[in-house]
């Protein structure tokens, strides 16, 4: 195998994110949450918050989280050089809340990501939107709207790139990195 | 010591912020990039992040200051560090212990960081030298040598402001001889690549080296600030000075103080900017200093963003370290 692979196509993931959108529309009117608020993590899940939010036509404004000050391995590799501004253009409090990211593996970048969003306010409730969920996970976290589900060997790494165009590449973390924990996802 | 220099670690991540001289222009923009990113804390409700969580930050301050000592305690509160106050007047050094048995004591105590505010020129340098490794130490003004935070958070300003460096012409107006801050506006306005540098002031209060800073050199404010982007106000230090260097401070205002009828041939989007504390009627007039174009308070509110970027930089990089 190369370093990265395609694992879905444009087409396929595009198709996904459609097929998303739908069920999301369908599980927010069963839930009867009215005027949610979607809020995609940097950077993959800002770009599929923009897809989903788009299709559903939310009237608030998309909010963007980085969750780079929040992670828990910044006592072993620092802040990642690139931290984009947390932008929550609306109060959170008392609001129903989309959280959205790109692949949920260990589920570190979600539980940073709750972290962020309770420094910003008290929602109403928080639902968990991802385009892939993987095997690996770490902390007791569930998503409510899964795109797809992989199964992968150890040291394999799911990256959406895009956004124009979505492709999901499956790619390997080198061997001396592998042996340190993963980044989490 | 890296072949960087003392404030880098071998692999150049910054490990101490004791001077811009002799950092890239790479690394001061990672630090305004990184800064950017810290700006929304203040927005949120909770205005805190856990970055540096289970560290403390002793600021060290052997002259007195309110706003860059109150700043760097929110910084680092902001990132979630424990802070210790010391106000060396009042403490053992003025029984007579030596600064580095202090530092040995505040190292035993597990500090992470110093912040250092002294007279002396050179004095964090010399803290970064004798501390123990995994310290990190930050200077916040020594002597008439560095106040690299203060330029940083300067550059921060003017870059929100304006953008690129490149095109600006910016005027440093004042006392350049006594200030540290001067000194490290010039050092990063020249590494980030400005356009055209100038300082304005009389010609006692300009250093014998201030052509080598890359600074065309003005005795006529009206003159100075023609065309100019941006215009950095000094404060004048009555404190520093000795000797006949000035007639009056009322003499001073007549030829250097900003008044908005002087402001006429600088850019009409020009920024006023000041490190504070501002002297009213002396180097600027209120109507200027509380004008349209002042970004002074602004400068206060990024000067936290910008210590809490250099602050994780450092603490960042001891961590890589174990």
């Amino acid at each position: 195998m190369s370093d990265t692979d395609l694992w879905k196509t444009t087409a396929e993931v595009e198709t996904c994110i459609w097929g998303m959108g739908r069920d999301l529309a369908a599980l927010l009117q069963e839930q009867r949450k009215d005027a949610p608020l979607m809020i995609g993590i940097h950077t993959g899940g800002v770009w599929l918050a923009q897809r989903l939010h788009r299709q559903l036509a939310l009237a608030e404004p998309l909010g963007q989280l980085d969750i780079s000050f929040y992670r828990d391995d910044f006592t072993r590799i620092g802040v990642h050089p690139q931290v984009r501004p947390s932008r929550l253009p609306v109060s959170v409090d008392d609001r129903h809340i989309v959280l959205v990211d790109d692949v949920l593996q260990t589920g570190r970048t979600i539980r940073a990501a709750l972290n962020v969003l309770f420094d910003y306010g008290r929602p109403a409730s928080v639902l968990l939107a991802v385009l892939v969920e993987r095997d690996g996970r770490e902390l007791p976290l569930e998503p409510n709207l899964v795109g797809l589900r992989a199964r992968l060997a150890p040291g394999e790494q799911l990256k959406l790139g895009g956004p124009d165009p979505f492709r999901l590449v499956l790619g390997r973390i080198p061997p001396e990195r592998g042996e340190t924990p993963a980044p989490p996802s | 010591m890296s072949r960087f220099g003392i404030q880098l670690d071998l692999q150049g991540n910054l490990k101490h912020f004791l001077t811009i001289e002799g950092l890239g222009r790479a690394l001061l923009t990672e630090i305004l990039d990184r800064a950017e990113g810290f700006l929304g804390v203040a927005e949120q409700t909770v205005k805190k992040v856990p970055l540096c969580r289970g560290k403390i930050v002793a600021n060290l301050f052997f002259e007195t200051s309110t706003r860059t000592r109150t700043t760097f305690e929110l910084a680092a509160k902001r990132l979630s560090a424990d802070v210790l106050n010391l106000n060396i007047d009042t403490s053992a050094t003025a029984k007579g212990e030596t600064l580095l048995d202090t530092l040995r004591n505040l190292e035993a105590m597990h500090v992470d960081m110093f912040v250092v505010r002294h007279g002396e020129s050179g004095a964090a340098h010399f803290i970064a030298e004798h501390a123990n490794p995994h310290v990190s130490v930050i200077n916040a003004g020594d002597g008439r040598h560095s106040h690299p935070t203060q330029g940083m958070l300067d550059m921060f300003t003017i870059r929100r402001h304006k953008g690129d460096f490149g095109s600006l012409c910016v005027a440093v107006v004042g006392d350049i001889l006594h200030s540290r801050v001067a000194r490290s506006q010039l050092l990063a306005l020249r590494a980030l690549g400005a356009g055209e540098i100038r300082i304005i002031a009389p010609r006692t209060l300009i250093p014998a080296q201030a052509r080598t800073l890359g600074a065309r050199v003005f005795h006529d404010l009206r003159e100075g600030v023609r065309d100019a982007d941006v215009i950095i106000m000094l404060r004048l230090q009555r404190e520093r000075m000795q000797g006949a260097m000035l007639p009056s401070e009322h003499e001073y205002f007549r030829l250097f103080g900003l008044t908005e009828e002087r402001l006429h041939t600088a850019r009409p989007d020009a920024i006023i900017m000041h490190p504070g504390p501002i002297n009213r009627g002396v180097e600027i007039d209120s109507q200027v200093a509380d004008g349209r174009r002042s970004v002074i308070l602004e400068q206060v509110s990024n000067g936290i963003a910008v210590r809490m970027a250099i602050m994780s930089l450092c603490i960042g990089t001891q961590n890589l370290h174990g």
